[in-house]
């Protein structure tokens, strides 16, 4: 091999900084990008129904007036649920696995349980079609609601089964970080099981858990394909928990290549400018609180 | 406290630390039950859906029984391949930038971020920014479209790994490289990413097998189609696309046909999960 000049390494070294620099800077770029794009997009119903847009509740495509406050609601609404039914077993879950199980039987549980946090969406969606709706609707009707089968509720439990995965895992690992001699001591005191959780593991885990909630709900609120599948599709403000519905990510789903009219689209953009504020701003916020985590 | 009432307080903490240590364990074994049902339920109906005509015939026109998934199948092959050409590259050199140039500067912190508000972004969002900047410019949908979808939800899973796994690379081997004259891009090349590889290697699969099963990305752009196809500027079908519209159709055979979908879709997935932990397992062993 030739050796070369001297002065040739450095050209080649700055080149590939500056291409790898390059390519950082794109991700960067790629996100403002998305930003801008959104806006631009939804340019036209930004400039016709203005902030009316978040607080009117007609979703009308043939008379063309658009008003997002039932998807917002709707969103809001299985998000919520979906989060209030996992987090109790998703915390028991956490416990059980991080402390109580003894490792040999909570490590396969672990394996099998972030496998499942893997399954697609749209399985979720196609199994809750299939085999929940029969059963909400016959729960329906023994309970005197209108026996739909599918709504807001429908679509908040298999939400709730599909972020229960993720955010069992994550409280499980902030529970193992907490030191063996903090719960030693408490043990050493006379301290029964559930006084060292009361009063030491969960006191010590509490922002982490916090933290796993805040990803979940940043999850759940961008979930689109398994809520499409169930909730019904109707663009009117739900009026109880049994009716049909329609969340942000699911208007889009549905509607959107069914769009012909400019103003139409724009507002379905909107909603997606929307969803993307609302996630960023969670996610920032739970990586704000992990990062507080790591510097204690 | 008198000596009386210290064994009933005693016993009282032993009955209420048994009982609260039984409803978590109640509580967190139940959702074993519908996560388990699912599981079976998948295997059960996919299963019975399943056969070597279903997986290399062409689909049937509606209504009419019987067809297969074949264009579906090679097409999230195809969306999916191309993706990662796509995506891969950017994404290994903004992980090389960040664990060799950028390491703790200002600059280095704010692509951090926007790769965790990247991976954050909704895939429906995701799905309308792929239409904007591919299928409108383009005039129609196109498999092209749906893989600059999945590279955009594919960069920041890769980024992060490949700066995670190229930290761990001892500095002694980059010294070691660089005193034997070894320039830094050489460098980088020829000795920190081989030894990172299989952690590389790992976030590629772990991405791979998250943007596989994305359906939302996919809805306007690839779009679907009833026919093979291998050209990326057509619109394309993908197994997701397959078990959504199948699901959603009113005809039972294609409700069959979306379980047969839904089987394999699985196996693919969990598949590409397994062995990305094995690869982990591998890693963790070397250290």
């Amino acid at each position: 091999m030739k050796e070369p000049a001297p002065g040739g390494h450095l050209k080649y070294d700055l080149a590939f900084q500056k291409i790898a620099t390059g390519m950082g800077l794109l991700v960067v770029v790629l996100v403002a990008g998305i930003f801008v794009t959104l806006v631009i997009e939804s340019w036209p119903s930004i400039k016709a129904f203005g902030l009316r847009f978040l607080w009117t509740t007609t979703w009308d495509p043939v008379s063309l007036q658009f008003g997002a406050l039932p998807f917002l609601v709707g969103t809001l609404i299985t998000s919520f649920l979906a989060l209030i039914i996992a987090a109790p077993f998703a915390l028991a879950g956490a416990i059980f696995l991080g402390e109580i199980a003894p490792p040999r039987y909570a490590n396969p549980v672990s394996f099998v349980i972030e496998l499942l946090a893997g399954i697609p969406s749209v399985i979720y969606g196609l199994w809750a079609l299939f085999y929940l709706v029969p059963l909400v609707r016959w729960f329906e009707m023994k309970i005197g609601a209108p026996p739909f089968g599918l709504g807001l509720f429908t679509a908040s439990l298999v939400l709730a089964i599909m972020i229960l995965p993720y955010a069992l895992s994550v409280a499980r690992d902030v529970i193992r970080l907490v030191p063996d001699d903090l719960k030693e001591a408490a043990y050493g005191l006379g301290a029964t099981r559930w006084e060292t959780i009361r009063h030491v593991i969960l006191p010590y885990a509490r922002s982490g858990i916090f933290a796993g909630i805040v990803l979940a709900l940043g999850r759940a609120l961008g979930e689109t394909m398994a809520v499409t599948m169930v909730i019904g599709n109707r663009s009117a403000m739900p009026q109880s928990l049994w009716d049909l519905a329609n969340t942000m990510a699911s208007v889009i789903a549905n509607e959107f290549t069914e769009a012909t009219e400019d103003v139409h689209l724009a507002a379905l953009v909107e909603i997606g400018l929307l969803l993307f504020i609302i996630t960023v701003i969670v996610n920032l916020l739970a990586r704000i609180i992990i990062i507080r985590l790591k510097v204690k | 406290m008198t000596g009386e009432t210290y064994p009933t307080h005693e016993k009282r903490r032993g009955f209420k630390n048994k009982v609260i240590i039984g409803v978590i364990v109640i509580l967190a074994l139940l959702p074993a039950i519908p996560l388990f049902l699912i599981l079976i339920n998948i295997l059960k109906e996919g299963l019975r859906a399943l056969s070597p005509g279903f997986l290399f015939h062409l689909p049937k026109p509606p209504g009419e029984e019987g067809g297969g998934i074949s264009n579906a199948l090679v097409g999230t092959f195809f969306i999916v391949g191309l993706s990662v050409i796509i995506g891969v590259p950017i994404s290994i050199l903004a992980g090389v930038y960040l664990s060799e140039y950028g390491k703790d500067s200002k600059l280095a912190e704010v692509i951090r971020i926007s790769a965790d508000v990247l991976q954050g972004v909704p895939s429906i969002v995701i799905g309308i920014v792929a239409y904007a900047w591919v299928v409108r410019p383009m005039g129609h949908f196109s498999a092209l479209s749906g893989s600059v979808a999945l590279a955009l939800m594919m960069i920041p899973v890769v980024v992060r790994t490949t700066e995670e796994v190229l930290r761990l690379v001892p500095d002694i081997l980059r010294e070691a490289s660089l005193a034997l004259g070894v320039p830094y891009w050489r460098t980088v090349l020829k000795v920190v990413l081989p030894t990172g590889m299989v952690g590389v290697t790992t976030g590629i699969l772990i991405a791979v097998a998250r943007i596989a099963g994305e359906t939302a990305p996919l809805l306007f752009t690839a779009f679907g189609n009833q026919f093979m196809t291998w050209n990326p500027m057509e619109p394309m079908n993908a197994l997701p696309l397959v078990i959504f519209n199948y699901a959603t159709s009113p005809y039972e055979d294609w409700w069959r046909q979306a379980w047969g979908a839904a089987v394999v879709l699985t196996f693919m997935v969990l598949g590409l999960n397994v062995l990305s932990r094995l690869l982990a397992r591998r890693i963790a062993g070397e250290k």
